[in-house]
């Protein structure tokens, strides 16, 4: 048996990213974390654990920047 | 396979690329963890939901926020340190359809632009304010801003803000509520999920006021500056909310947008062809083509007496015929801070080449209408010049140049005698008219027409001119 699809996903822009660790702090689930590479910047850019996203959205408004987070919700079948 | 749909992705009204830079150009300029990013995003979204980034102008300032128009894709005004709240408003009256955001920071909108704010809240001009309050100069380097807490450190305070040779810090939000006129004041702070929520729906409620054109909202961002503030992002977090939360309390201070009636539609300017007859400067003489002057001329010309002794209106008159007669022209003229009985003095220069300066230091006529003008100004006049000289009896024996030509008459009893003292000056003028060969006088009649609207008036100037011929015709 498959297990439960989780209820959310997101994609992370590891260039535009800088590093700020502000969502890494503030996702609930806690799913988020730096990376230890460096991005083109120079930066440690912020990476999903790839499991545990609840869509919640809130990575994506202590984001400072437009476009390094993009929230996606499990479509329910 | 699960599938998934987009719920949170970067706002439509914000540019796909920013063009300012050669590379990275989907970044923004912000450091790491800078709240204006924050803020930036939390307004694209507001536009975004209300459907207006056509309408919208957005009022960039001066600050760390300069760049807005890089990433909002909306119509975008970048202004001098300050001033946003006064283009701000020229925009949203002349543009009424639109909606003007202003944004600003804590140094731009309560240090250097403190003024503008005030007035633009009192009269409750149709525009949104964004206040970012970061309690620092961003931008130059971290000095102390209005808004700096007290002991926080500033390049400007190295031991602190201090309260008694500094002030406490200035709430902004409190100064404008004691104002009538805005509509909605909030102050929101940036210093965690939940914070950064409320803040989110501050800016859509305060931009809704916009869209049904209420009048002034206002909303002040408690903003993190890690950099200046030397503190890593999650630090700058907790010092808004545990430290800049306790000077500048978070909540709503006002919201009339319940009762607050939609703002009357500015009235249109008048169209500029309707300028002349608004500001009565019509005249029923047809238009002439420029007059080409009939000979050369430099005339350095002083005029100097009591205020309210149509000193500045005779230059006036003479700067205006030199115009016509298609000369070049200048009129400075010069006063004391009282309206009348002070000393009150004008440069004109009326010259066949361009004027090199209004300033005349030397001139080669002096209009004297009383005893101390000649005093002050008899010493300046250049050898071989001409002194007119408002006298009872010939000027006092210190008073006198043998180098100088002199015209001396009562001139002001001359006008009595014409029905009134307030003529001197155009008896003056009749009588320079005759003794230097400067200007035709269908000229200076028109010059006189354009500035005296009263009939009685010109007939009275008119029977002046020709008493002060008389004056000075040779005999
Ligand atoms: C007329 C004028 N005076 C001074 C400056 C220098 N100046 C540039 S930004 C700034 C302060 C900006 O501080 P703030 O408004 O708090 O914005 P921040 O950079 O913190 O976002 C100053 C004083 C200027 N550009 N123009
Ligand atoms: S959407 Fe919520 S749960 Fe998912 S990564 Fe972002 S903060 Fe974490
Ligand atoms: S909040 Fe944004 S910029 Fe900061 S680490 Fe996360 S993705 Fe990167
Ligand atoms: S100096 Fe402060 S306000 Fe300016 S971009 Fe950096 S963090 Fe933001």
């Amino acid at each position: 048996m498959t297990a439960k699809p989780d209820r959310g996903r997101v994609e992370l822009d590891s260039q535009e990213c800088k590093g700020c660790g502000l969502c890494v702090e503030a996702c609930p689930p806690k799913v988020l974390h730096l990376s230890s590479h460096l991005n083109h910047y120079g930066y440690h850019p912020a990476a999903y654990d790839g499991a545990g996203c609840t869509s919640c959205g809130i990575c994506f408004f202590v984001c400072p920047e437009p476009g390094a987070i993009v929230v996606l919700r499990l479509v329910a079948a | 396979m699960a599938s998934y749909t987009v719920t949170h992705e970067k706002a439509e009204c914000l540019y796909e690329i920013y063009e300012r830079k050669p590379e990275l150009k989907h970044q923004t300029h912000y450091c790491p963890g800078c709240g204006h990013g924050i803020a930036l995003k939390l307004l694209a979204r507001a536009i975004d939901e209300a459907g207006i980034r056509d309408r919208t102008i957005m009022v960039s300032p001066v600050g760390c926020s300069v760049f807005l128009y890089y990433y909002f894709d909306v119509g975008n005004v970048q202004v001098s340190h300050g001033r946003a709240p006064a283009v701000g408003t020229g925009l949203s009256r002349s543009l009424p359809e639109s909606i003007v955001i202003s944004y600003q920071g804590d140094g731009d909108l309560a240090a250097i632009g403190t003024a503008e704010i005030l007035h633009a809240a009192n009269r409750g001009e149709s525009m949104m304010v964004v206040f970012v309050n970061n309690g620092i100069y961003g931008m130059t380097g971290g000095q102390m801003a209005p808004t700096t807490p007290l002991g926080k450190k500033s390049t400007t305070t190295p031991f602190g803000r201090n309260e008694w040779t500094d002030g406490p810090p200035v709430r902004m939000s409190e100064i404008l509520n004691a104002l009538d006129a805005p509509v909605f004041i909030e102050r929101v702070g940036l210093g965690d999920n939940k914070q950064i929520m409320q803040a989110g729906k501050a800016f859509r409620r305060a931009l809704d006021i916009q869209v049904k054109r209420q009048g002034f909202s206002f909303l002040e961002v408690l903003s993190p500056c890690p950099t200046i503030w030397k503190l890593d992002p999650v630090d700058a977090q907790r010092f808004i909310r545990e430290d800049m939360a306790k000077t500048f309390p978070i909540g709503n201070l006002r919201d009339r947008t319940k009762d607050a009636l939609s703002r009357p539609a500015p009235k249109p300017a008048p169209p500029i062809a309707e300028l002349p007859r608004i500001l009565e400067l019509t005249d029923d003489t047809p238009e002439e083509p420029v007059a080409t002057p009939s000979k050369p001329l430099d005339l350095r010309l002083r005029i100097a007496g009591f205020g309210g002794q149509g000193v500045l209106m005779l230059g006036e008159v003479l700067a205006e015929a030199g115009l016509e007669a298609g000369y070049n022209v200048s009129w400075l003229p010069s006063y004391g801070p009282e309206m009348r009985s002070g000393t009150s003095n004008c440069h004109v220069r009326i010259c066949s080449d361009p004027v090199d300066s209004p300033l005349v230091s030397n001139p080669s006529v002096l209009i004297a209408m009383n005893e101390p003008s000649l005093r002050k100004f008899l010493p300046s006049v250049e050898p071989g010049g001409m002194v007119i000289y408002n006298g009872e009896t010939e000027p006092p024996e210190d008073c006198r140049r043998p180098d100088v030509r002199f015209i001396t008459a009562h001139f002001t009893a001359l006008a009595d005698s014409l029905g009134s003292s307030k003529a001197t000056n155009i008896v003056m003028l009749g009588a320079l008219l005759e003794a230097e060969d400067l200007i035709e006088e269908k000229y200076v009649a028109s010059a006189l027409r354009g500035k005296v609207k009263s009939q009685r008036w010109l007939n009275i100037d008119f029977a002046a001119i020709e008493r002060g011929r008389e004056i000075a015709c040779p005999v």
